[in-house]
């Protein structure tokens, strides 16, 4: 019994060392997030810094986000049919492809895939900036890191997320749809017409608070784990692949909580 | 007359590494001061401490005798803005062109800041023509040398110098000491530069200091470094092998 106590408690340890050694020490991350914040709201601003990360992370996304939804609608509504079919309720497809895309897949799905490519891109610019002194040199040309680099990452990411999110809302229903009405004989006006019917305003809103919480992750954890690397191209490899591994866990960790106080009541 | 910076029994170590054990240095306005010292000793520490890009342990730093250990935020941004300074491996921008890695803190029209960066460019022997290519495009030297025209470009009051003639050849490194030279007996600029190259420090300082195993062992005028009197100085400004300064080396 202790044994197996002890075995647990061990287990324990060792993850909770592996996640703070992911998030770097809470108080470190969560000072850096309270640094981030505080100096967005204040000028000066940097409007085409904050042009160029959204572009970056919002336009240069939409075709791997887009062609994940596409092809996820698409299995989806082949799933549900297949097991909508043992309950003689096929004709659910494009409701629960509907609610499955905005609600979870659509948002979940595009933020971890623009966590892939911008979570990483960023930790690889700004620890290749920090381990060349870019970032020291920043301070001593009268300008804030934070506000310069930090803040047009975090408030583009959290501005275009919701957008791209439901593009990939969209496109996941589209996908359903194709499929439904190529491969599985549903009539398209009708498809079209319940998918409507089943989509509610609040399932919308939900996709674009969630899509805005994970922009905020993927932004945060890009550039703080590249902000705080070390020790020349090896330590920007470790901060990229931490960046992209916490903003995962991130991403995975808020939806399961947003999800559960949205919907769970 | 106060002190432009001085530092007071300044302490930094990394871990277990000691690297500053008690740093004294004045440096006067308008004074030229060069220090000199092995290679790892902590220059580019105690410089970076000034800064405030590093925190020292313990120990005071004053600029014009106001304290700026452990400035924060908004006085720590005021701080450094106060200073321009080349950094040892340049750390130019390489996401921006040359003009405006050299204009970053200048404000205005953008066309002013580019005929800025473009006068700026030539004062360390360069022409316009490299203005608009970007800093992976250029050769160490000539990194060196705009990363150089950025620090003296927004005309700071305190120029801090990391071995500027790194790299360069004998030339060229002369035309950087006369325009290190110029800044401070024309402009009036407080500068402290690093250097491993003697000919340059003869040149430039009105002051050397030499930093060793953290500390300041000797520090005078620029006409007494051959005359020092003490060995560490003298093996250095030197050159030799031999000495009481001995390198970790393994024989053959
Ligand atoms: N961020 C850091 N973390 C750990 N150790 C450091 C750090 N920065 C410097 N050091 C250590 O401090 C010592 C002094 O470094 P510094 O860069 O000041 O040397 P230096 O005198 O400028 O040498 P050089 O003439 O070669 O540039 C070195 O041994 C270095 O390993
Ligand atoms: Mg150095």
């Amino acid at each position: 019994m202790t044994g197996l106590f002890t075995t647990f408690a061990h287990a324990l340890i060792a993850l909770g060392t592996v996640v703070i050694g992911l998030f770097g020490s809470i108080g470190r991350l969560t000072r850096f997030a309270g640094t981030a914040l505080s100096r967005l709201v204040r000028p000066p601003y940097y409007p085409a810094q904050l042009f160029e990360q959204m572009l970056v992370i919002g336009y240069f996304s939409l075709p791997v986000v887009g062609l994940t939804a596409l092809f996820t609608g698409s299995a989806l509504a082949q799933q549900i049919y297949i097991g909508g079919a043992r309950f003689n309720a096929a004709a659910t497809v494009p409701a629960v492809t509907v609610i499955g895309i905005v609600r979870e897949l659509g948002p979940v799905l595009g933020g971890l895939m623009v966590a892939g490519r911008v979570a990483s891109a960023m930790a690889a610019e700004l620890g290749t900036m920090r381990v060349t002194e870019q970032i020291d040199a920043l301070t001593t040309l009268r300008t804030d890191p934070f506000r310069y680099l930090v803040a047009p990452r975090i408030v583009a990411a959290v501005l275009v997320m919701p957008v791209l999110v439901l593009v990939s809302n969209a496109l996941g229903v589209m996908g359903g749809w194709l499929l439904a009405t190529q491969r599985l004989g549903f009539n398209s006006a009708q498809y079209l017409n319940t998918t409507a019917n089943y989509l509610k305003l609040d399932d919308v809103m939900s996709s674009m608070v969630k899509a805005a919480v994970f922009g905020f992750f993927i932004a945060l954890m890009g550039c703080y784990h590249g902000y705080h690397s070390s020790g020349g191209a090896a330590g920007v490899g470790r901060a990229t692949t931490n960046a992209v591994v916490s903003a995962f866990i991130l991403i995975l960790l808020s939806n399961l909580i947003i999800t559960v106080i949205v919907f769970g009541s | 007359m106060t002190a432009k910076i001085a530092l007071a029994n300044v302490r930094k170590r990394f871990g277990a590494k000691v690297v500053l054990d008690g740093v004294d240095l004045s440096i006067a306005p308008a004074e030229s001061m060069v220090i000199i010292g092995g290679s790892g000793t902590g220059k580019s520490v105690m410089i970076k401490s000034i800064l405030g890009l590093i925190r020292p342990e313990s120990g005071s730093i004053t600029v014009d005798g106001r304290e700026v250990t452990g400035l924060r935020g908004r006085a720590l941004a005021d701080h450094q803005a106060r200073f321009g300074m080349l950094f040892q491996g340049g750390a130019l921008f390489d996401s921006l062109p040359i003009w405006r890695n050299i204009s970053f803190a200048l404000s205005g029209p953008a066309r002013e800041r580019r005929a800025a960066a473009i006068d700026n460019l030539a004062r360390v022997g360069l022409g316009a023509d490299v203005a608009d290519l970007r800093p992976s495009e250029l050769s160490g030297g000539m990194q060196k040398r705009v990363a150089l025209a950025r620090a003296i470009a927004a005309k700071p009051e305190i120029l801090f110098f990391d071995e500027p003639t790194t790299g360069l050849d004998p030339i060229m490194a002369d035309v950087i000491n006369d325009l290190i030279r110029t800044l401070v007996t024309d402009l009036g600029i407080t500068a402290l530069t690093i250097t491993h190259d003697m000919a340059s420090a003869r040149k430039i300082a009105d002051q050397v200091a030499m930093l060793y195993q953290g500390k300041i062992i000797w520090h005078g005028p620029r006409a007494e470094i051959d005359t020092a009197g003490n060995p560490y100085v003298d093996q250095f400004v030197n050159g030799r092998a031999e000495g009481p300064i001995k390198m970790q080396l393994h024989s053959l």
